[in-house]
């Protein structure tokens, strides 16, 4: 039996109290990610750009790039490009039909979150020691 | 399209304190999720202080001892009290879960209760099931053949087919999982959540079933299947420890699989 006024029955909340567990957090964060991925291309499109349009506009690309800020820009993107990459192998097995038990689905979580933390790091390690001095 | 903030007439405001009798000395804070439909007021949290000296061990046994010696108005579902109903299914410190196999001990300070997350609320704890129930009647929950049974016996089964329907028709309709599930509350209309996929799975890899093909067909939307982005919310909320979303990927694969 349906009320007259469905309408009026207020809405019980949803993220306002559930409890903000590692399930939620990872997902929405793969989101993120590829938003921020698609986003980052732009900054491509300028570099090449920059290329394209002569050694002065490639100097002004560069001195754009450059900057402290945009380091931290840089740093952000790759660790969104190795966390979606890390979480995206996570969703491949999953889509076999393995790792799905509440055990492994938290474990692998752990492992994702690590390895992008990881793979940031060493990525920067090995930028910094080939390139230092350079512009990059 | 998701709307993440709840509409002017679900907007929690404060309630009422029931304060603890004197004298009591082991006292439990318990807020919990108001909403009268007869008073046109807006949802409330009321704070009720329970002396535990005298209480179950259970969240189903407070809520029981609220109703009968603090606030008779206070309304929920209940019936079996040992998590085979599925009744008393609630959002119980942050997460979805039967109040009857909820241990008290097990929840750290106050004990915040509300209804299952983003349905439409009837009174207090009672959401409105119906567009629920109608998502797992839409799977067509019943054993569908084209081939006549045997005239002396049942339809037979191996005892390997048998288990492997076991877990999933354990399921109880709690609806602790579809509730749980982000993409159900912002798609609900649409996608038909972990519960009714579950239920789904069931037919689909049961070995007397003559209608996968189907219930296959019928499952392969954007909307209806797709929706579920693995966030397994749903697998971490089942009181009944059942995997939907294992049954959702099993059912993505199928139908990939039947493509070659």
């Amino acid at each position: 039996m349906q009320s007259q006024t469905p309408s009026a029955r207020p809405l019980s909340p949803h993220l306002q109290v559930y409890r903000w567990r590692y399930t939620m957090a990872l997902s929405i964060l793969h989101r993120a990610t590829g938003l921020v991925l698609s986003l980052g291309l732009v900054l491509l499109v300028a570099w090449l750009l920059g290329i394209a349009n002569g050694a002065a506009s490639y100097d002004c690309v560069m001195a754009a790039f450059t900057h402290p800020l945009m380091r931290i820009v840089f740093v952000g993107y790759s660790f969104a490009f190795f966390y979606h990459l890390a979480n995206g192998i996570r969703h491949l097995v999953w889509d076999t039909g393995r790792g799905l038990e509440r055990k492994s689905a938290r474990a692998s979580a752990r492992v994702v979150v690590v390895a992008a933390v990881v793979c940031t790091i060493l990525f920067w390690i090995v930028v910094c020691v080939r390139y230092s001095g350079s512009v990059a | 399209m998701a709307k993440f903030r709840l509409p002017p007439n679900s907007k929690i405001v404060a309630g009422k304190t029931y304060k603890a009798p004197p004298g009591a000395k082991d006292v439990r804070t318990f807020k919990i999720y108001r909403f009268d439909p007869e008073s046109g007021e807006n949802p409330r949290i009321d704070t009720y202080e329970v002396d535990m000296a005298t209480c179950g061990p259970m969240v189903l046994d407070a809520l029981i001892k609220i109703k009968n010696e603090i606030d008779s108005t206070l309304t929920f579902r209940r019936s079996c009290r040992e998590g085979i109903c599925g009744s008393c299914a609630m959002n119980i410190d942050g997460v979805n879960t039967l109040a009857c196999t909820k241990a008290l001990e097990d929840i750290k300070g106050d004990v915040k209760i509300y209804p299952l997350p983003h349905m439409p609320v009837i009174k207090d704890l009672v959401p409105d099931l119906t567009n629920f129930y109608a998502q797992y009647a839409a799977v067509k929950p019943w054993l569908q053949t084209r081939t006549p049974a045997p005239p002396d016996r049942e339809r037979l089964q191996s005892k390997e087919d048998q288990e492997k329907i076991d877990r999933p028709a354990a399921c109880i309709l709690c609806a602790c999982c579809s509730t749980s599930c982000p993409s159900y509350w912002w798609n609900g209309d649409r996608y038909l959540g972990p519960a009714a996929l579950l239920a789904a799975y069931r037919w689909i890899i049961d070995s007397r079933d003559e209608a996968t093909g189907e219930r296959l067909d019928a499952l392969e939307d954007p909307f209806r299947l797709y929706r579920c982005h693995t966030i397994m919310n749903c697998t971490e909320a089942c009181p009944k420890d059942l995997n939907p979303a294992r049954a959702i990927a099993e059912i993505k694969r199928m139908i990939a699989e039947r493509r070659h």
